[in-house]
């Protein structure tokens, strides 16, 4: 009974030690976050900066739009770009259809048996893959075996056989993130699976599947290793401004590929050119992205649930 | 003897190695509202989504027994989408499809194949009227169901099943989710459908079960306790003593 007398009621809204524990806890979680946070953003202002600052002197209109001459010293980038834009965009066209289609399979249709279980496990594996290996696959399926040669085409199915396994991956994320319940709700009122995935699960799941696919293009543009046993060369010259100077069966140039022969192979070349190459690269992924990314926002503005 | 609407004989399920149906029979008769009472895990909305052949999608189920939809094994039947179509199922949580509420509605009979504007507008609003839902979303047909109540929602569902024009409408813990007034018009709805439809009737809310269903049947652990009219189980002697515990809120 005097129990009850002797318990001072705390001060309700009051500091304690205990608030005082928990305010200093929060500030320290939210400090390491930040500081994180720092170590990422800081290096990466860092390091595009200096190569903006060091390239800059030389990107003009003039630089992307003419081949490289004098033993790749001067002149522009224009064979490499453009090198690029088909390689990227002939990769892409190959990869993302397979890749979300068989990811829809995979996730929506395939039953969890064994013989699924192994093909997830293989895709899987297979993203984590170096690219060197896809590259000596590529060079001993494509070029050799199926006769392609060195050329586009080659290099781009390299390039889709790398990047197949993560938009797979990414592309299955993203559909298993669409609730249950809508396919039931479906399923319930007598619609097969293809009306349920065309009508409701793809239409709610696309801005994911566009984030794993955009991500790949900019894996695909920076890559150098897959290509260069499979169709990029040190030096081609090609028709300035024609779009359409590659063909499929050409061989062509990159710029990644081109970046690395300019820093290792070519001595004497402008101090300011390799710099210049890669805020190029850079700028082409981020145009890319961008574009994606906008895409992505106008498609979340529609968003349903 | 009419042809029960649905047949259920010795009707066996189990998720893996648990057995969760133990072999169970009865018939429901057509235009009847039956009502199924019983704790959760008794099997109830596994014993709906075996009906409705929904089931197939969960995966490491094995079915035993027959079901009969007049008379016909719905195991036998090739046009499962068709089966589902003469039964409406209305989940215990509400779902509005990610669509406009008109959509939400219009959703079975596009994907039954029908097109036309005019049929598909009146047919919308007449599955929205019964599902006591018109009145509060006839002027933003087009805003998404989603974004609705979860009342709201639970009744949309409902406009949904009725939009294919079931024979038999399943309904699974309908009145979870709304308010006392509305399910009340709910049920008063339903006492109208029952007109043109068998209706199944699970519930958690015995006296609804009470207020609707000509038949109830007690659900306990995958087995039918008790089965009959609903005077007999709500009564002073019913057949099993758990169904009176049940019904009166003293089990346990």
């Amino acid at each position: 009974m005097t129990m009850h007398a002797q318990i001072q009621p705390a001060p309700q809204f009051g500091e304690t030690p205990f608030t005082r524990k928990k305010r200093r806890n929060e500030m320290i979680a939210q400090g390491i976050f930040a500081v994180m946070v720092a170590c990422i953003v800081i290096p990466l202002f860092l390091i595009v900066g200096y190569l903006i600052k060091e390239g800059v002197s030389l990107i003009s209109w003039e630089f992307l739009t003419t081949n490289p001459t004098g033993g790749m010293r001067k002149g522009g980038i224009w064979s490499a770009l453009l090198g690029t834009f088909w390689l990227v965009g002939t990769s892409l066209c190959i990869s993302a259809p397979i890749g979300v289609l068989a990811a829809v399979y995979l996730n929506e249709y395939a039953k969890d048996n064994w013989f699924n279980r192994v093909v997830n496990l293989a895709v899987v594996n297979l993203a984590g893959v170096p690219s060197i290996v896809h590259a000596l696959f590529g060079l001993g399926a494509f070029v050799l075996f199926a006769g392609m040669g060195r050329s586009i085409i080659a290099a781009s199915l390299t390039l889709a056989i790398m990047t197949m396994p993560v938009i797979i991956a990414s592309t299955k994320e993203a559909l298993a993130a669409v609730p249950r319940q809508f396919r039931e709700a479906c399923w319930n009122v007598g619609a097969t699976k293809w009306q349920t995935i065309w009508r409701i699960v793809l239409p709610n799941s696309v801005s994911g599947i566009l984030t794993g696919v955009i991500l790949q293009v900019s894996r695909t543009a920076g890559e150098t290793a897959p290509i260069m046993f499979t169709g990029a060369v040190f030096y081609r010259k090609i028709e300035e401004g024609n779009l359409f100077a590659y063909g499929l069966g050409d061989q062509c140039m990159a710029l990644s590929m081109h970046l690395f022969t300019v820093t290792t192979q070519v001595t004497n070349a402008p101090h300011a050119l390799p710099f210049a190459i890669a805020t190029v690269l850079l700028a082409f992924v981020l145009l890319v992205n961008l574009t994606a990314i906008l895409f992505r926002s106008w498609l979340r503005n529609r968003k349903k649930w | 003897m009419v042809t029960p609407k649905v047949q259920v004989e010795n009707l066996r399920l189990s998720y893996g190695s648990k057995e969760v149906i133990h072999g169970i029979s009865f018939d429901i008769e057509p235009n009847e509202i039956l009502g199924i009472i019983g704790p959760a895990q008794s099997g109830k909305t596994s014993l709906l989504r075996c009906i409705n052949r929904t089931m197939e999608f969960t995966a490491g189920n094995k079915m035993s027994g027959t079901i009969r939809v007049d008379g016909e094994d719905t195991a036998k039947m090739s046009d499962v989408y068709g089966l589902r179509r003469r039964i409406g199922m209305v989940a215990p949580l509400p779902v509005g499809l990610p669509l406009t509420i008109y959509d939400n509605v219009a959703f079975a009979p596009r994907a039954a194949g029908m097109n036309n504007k005019s049929e598909l507008s009146a047919l919308v609003e007449k599955c929205l009227r019964q599902a006591a839902l018109w009145d509060e979303v006839k002027d933003r047909l087009d805003s998404l169901g989603t974004k609705l109540s979860g009342g709201q929602q639970q009744r949309l569902t409902i406009a949904r099943a009725l939009s294919h024009s079931p024979e038999i409408l399943c309904l699974d813990e309908f009145s979870i989710a709304i308010d006392p007034v509305t399910t009340m018009r709910i049920e008063d709805v339903l006492k109208e459908l029952k007109k043109d439809m068998t209706i199944i009737l699970v519930t958690n809310l015995v006296q609804q079960a009470r207020r609707l269903a000509a038949r109830t049947m007690f659900m306990w652990n995958g087995e039918i306790i008790e089965l009959g009219p609903t005077e007999q189980l709500f009564g002073d002697n019913p057949k099993d003593k758990r169904t009176h515990d049940y019904v009166n809120g003293i089990f346990g």
